[in-house]
């Protein structure tokens, strides 16, 4: 009858050896190289690593989908093997993130732009093809518009609008429908920066706030309406894209590699007349378009192998350039001489400064 | 009538009250058949959205189990793969195997020639293709110099074609596809050398980035581990705690606090463990990100209140008949305990753990805070090597925009809720074979 206690002291010794390994892991340096940062990078991110682990001698690096500011927050924690090496980025870094890393010793960093996402404005192939500007954008979505009665008049009201014929007779006459991002996510901060903000300013008198009030300012021209017209349909970008197949009148908002990788199901809207492809983004045409970056720390560079590496094998042509691999999922490439010059800054691994 | 009833009325009473009960009966039948019928279609409600779950996860996921594989004859030309000409493992290892899959292509469609047509000929074939050769002629060197007919897998966009993912009717513009690549599979297709076969990559790799290379083996791994870890530690602390809140601690202000505190740890929100996981573990002790033995330090402070509710419940359904026995006979407290009280406890205890351990192997959001939402092709061999789990691969798979993805992660939840029914049934099973009713 003693193999309760038998069986008991088995595992607490079992217990113990796994918190002694641990204790002797931590001295342990690590071999592999440690990524983090934006979902919207991720997908680049983690092709180039699998091509680097696929040509033998390195590990496969770590890439973790934390989200951009989450990204910074620990790639600027330190230097040390618990620190990541490098920060994936739908934006460019902070000023305030800078300074956190300099203070947490994080000295030189490099930034390499890697091309570009664009944002599209997505329905169903089989609804009758939209054409919006980032005016009607903004009066679509935002939670507050001028007055329609009278809209210079610098009198701001809830939302009237229900219907897309109600902006702008020459729109289709059916409802406000539009799946979109949630606001925990990059995308959506972006696509209220470049379409929402770029809509307002339209506006001669929204814009002149800008100088006397940018929080303000901020608010009026990014702030989402909340009385259903616009649905938050969680991360998941594949979900928005069944829906908008099942519902000819629905309008989504997602990452143009999405557009890309299901074109039989949905076709992009043109945004100010452009529609999104990859000459328009490439060249700035289509207007709610973001650059994408990684970030290096300098100070690993030597100490975790593989590093430099992983920068050659990122900025090669055949994997950002025009036919390279990146292309084929989703990564708009910058324009040749642009290509050149992050290139070599990265080669040189010139650093950042603020 | 409306005397009062005389001395001795009693039939006259009974009699009325029958008239009442009588009156009221149908009434209460009726009552009681709704009640039946409430909770009948409280039960069908559940069975239906089951079902509905499992046959939209099912129909979505089954052809990922099947891969589709294009039949190509390969020459092994020891000039392309065998650049030493020693054969040895090394010299293989440089050779250049795509060359020999390009070849075999031309040679079936010899009218391609320009550049981009060949890229885009080239492209119906996994990149997996040259790796798989190379496996091959390292294992079977005389195979260099002959040619021989091998299964290669097809490029996801093939795939998803063949599985009818892909609708042909749309314009040329709006597929992954062009038309000539179709035309070049359809005449596969006609040969015989197009098929679809059992997926094995699915159970024996890694996460990739190319939907016919990713598997679940390195996920399933990474539970594997995370679980262990879980489980050693939280099976003997929540027992042991158990045991002590039961038997020996005696019944005071600092108990009933202590109880209050299990009872609401049960009830707090995962990802709160998670943001402790990452205070504690990462940053005080320094233990490496990503790491098993982070995600099954993190899952055992939330499997602990159950292990514990489960065990105290286990213990305090033993008769005390059997301690004042044991007592009585002269064992000792921790005798007494230990021989007998928490041998008939165990199948309790082993439930409680098991559900436990099954919620955890569900868990995805404390593990986002101490990086295990991560890309991680290597497949981890220890509590110490980066690793995911199998809720965290769904998550990343269902937010990835290739079409091939999306068969996939119902692939991931059949396997995952194949992995939850097993351990939940043998829960069922420990409690029916072992447990002893009074």
């Amino acid at each position: 009858m003693f193999w309760g206690v038998k069986v008991n002291n088995r595992l607490l010794l079992a217990a113990l050896g796994v918190a002694i390994a641990a204790w002797q892991g931590h001295a342990q340096a690590r071999d592999y190289i440690s990524i983090a940062g934006s979902s919207t990078v991720y997908p680049f991110s983690t092709v180039v690593a699998e091509q680097l682990g696929k040509a033998g001698k390195l590990k496969t690096p770590k890439v973790e989908s934390t989200g951009t500011g989450g990204g910074f927050k620990l790639f600027c924690g330190g230097v040390g093997v618990n620190y990541p090496d490098i920060a994936n980025a739908s934006r460019a870094i902070k000023k305030t993130e800078f300074q956190n890393c300099q203070r947490a010793g994080v000295k030189e960093i490099v930034e390499v732009k890697i091309g570009y996402d664009g944002i599209v404005v997505a329905q169903s192939k089989s609804a009758a093809p939209l054409d919006l500007t980032r005016r009607e954008i903004y009066l679509a979505l935002a939670k507050r518009v001028p007055d329609p009665k009278c809209q210079d008049c610098g009198k701001l009201v809830d939302n009237p609008y229900q219907t897309w014929k109600q902006i702008k007779p020459s729109l289709p006459d059916s409802k406000i429908e539009v799946l979109g991002p949630p606001p925990t996510s990059g995308t959506r901060d972006a696509f209220a920066e470049l379409a929402l903000e770029g809509g307002c300013q339209s506006f001669g008198w929204i814009k002149a706030w800008k100088e006397k009030d940018e929080n303000e300012f901020k608010s009026i021209c990014q702030a989402v309406r909340e009385d259903g017209r616009y649905i938050e349909s969680g991360e998941n970008d594949n979900l928005i894209v069944q829906k908008l197949e099942s519902n000819p009148n629905a309008v989504g908002i997602f990452g143009y590699s999405f557009l890309e990788q299901n074109a039989d199901k949905v076709s992009g809207a043109s945004v100010d007349g452009v529609r999104p492809d990859y000459d328009s983004i490439s060249s700035g045409q289509y207007t709610v378009s973001r650059p994408l970056f990684f970030y290096v720390k300098k100070a690993h560079v030597g100490t975790i192998p593989g590093i430099e590496n992983y920068i050659a094998e990122f900025t090669s042509e055949r994997a950002w350039g025009e036919d390279g691999y990146l292309v084929d999922k989703g990564l708009i490439p910058m324009p040749a001489p642009e290509r050149k010059q992050y290139a070599a800054d990265a080669k040189r691994l010139k650093p950042l400064s603020m | 009538m409306n005397d009062p009833p005389p001395i001795g009325g009693a039939p006259e009473m009974s009699r009325k009250s029958y008239e009442t009960v009588r009156r009221g009966l149908a009434k209460r039948r009726a009552a009681e058949r709704r009640f039946r019928c409430y909770g009948l279609s409280a039960i069908l409600l559940g069975l239906t959205s089951l079902a509905l779950l499992f046959a939209s996860i099912v129909s979505n996921g089954y052809t990922a189990f099947r891969q589709t594989f294009v039949g190509l004859d390969i020459y092994f030309d020891a000039e392309l793969i065998d650049p030493q000409g020693n054969r040895s493992p090394e010299s293989l290892a440089t050779g250049d195997y795509g060359g020999l899959v390009k070849r075999a292509l031309s040679k079936v469609f010899p009218a391609v020639s320009s550049r981009s047509e060949k890229r885009a000929l080239y492209s119906l074939v996994s990149t997996a293709a040259a790796i798989e050769l190379q496996r091959r002629a390292v294992r079977e060197p005389s195979l260099i110099g002959k040619t021989v007919k091998v299964w290669l897998p097809a490029d996801d966009d093939v795939d998803m074609y063949v599985k009818g993912h892909i609708r042909r009717g749309a314009g040329e513009s709006a597929r992954r596809l062009n038309d000539r690549q179709l035309a070049w599979i359809d005449e596969l297709i006609e040969q015989g050398n197009i098929e679809q076969r059992f997926n094995k990559t699915f159970f024996t790799a890694g996460d990739s980035r190319e939907p016919e290379q990713a598997g679940i083996w390195g996920a399933a791994a990474g539970s594997f581990f995370t679980l262990v870890v879980t489980l050693a530690l939280s099976f003997p602390i929540g027992i042991a705690a158990a045991i002590y809140l039961e038997e020996f601690a005696p019944k005071n202000r600092w108990t009933d606090l202590i109880e209050v505190n299990i009872n609401n740890l049960a009830a707090v929100p995962s990802i709160v463990f998670g943001l402790l996981g990452l205070a504690v573990f990462i940053n005080f002790f320094d233990l490496p990100r990503s790491s098993p033995l982070v995600g099954g330090l993190v899952l055992t402070f939330m499997t602990l209140p159950t292990i514990i509710i489960a065990a105290r419940a286990a213990i305090k359904s033993v008769p005390p008949s059997i301690r004042e026995a044991a007592l009585g006979i002269g064992a000792s407290s921790m005798q007494t305990v230990f021989h007998h009280v928490l041998p008939l406890a165990m199948p309790g205890m082993l439930t409680g753990a098991i559900i436990g351990m099954a919620r955890a192997l569900g868990e995805s959001a404390p593990l986002l805070m101490i990086g295990m939402v991560a890309f991680i092709v290597d497949i981890p061999h220890s509590v110490m090597d980066p690793a995911t789990v199998l809720p965290v691969q769904v998550y990343l798979w269902a937010d990835s925009p290739e079409r091939g993805f999306v068969e996939r992660t119902s692939a991931a939840i059949i396997v995952l809720l194949a992995f939850l029914i097993t351990m939940n049934a043998l829960a069922v099973y420990l409690r029916s074979r072992f447990e002893r009713r009074w």
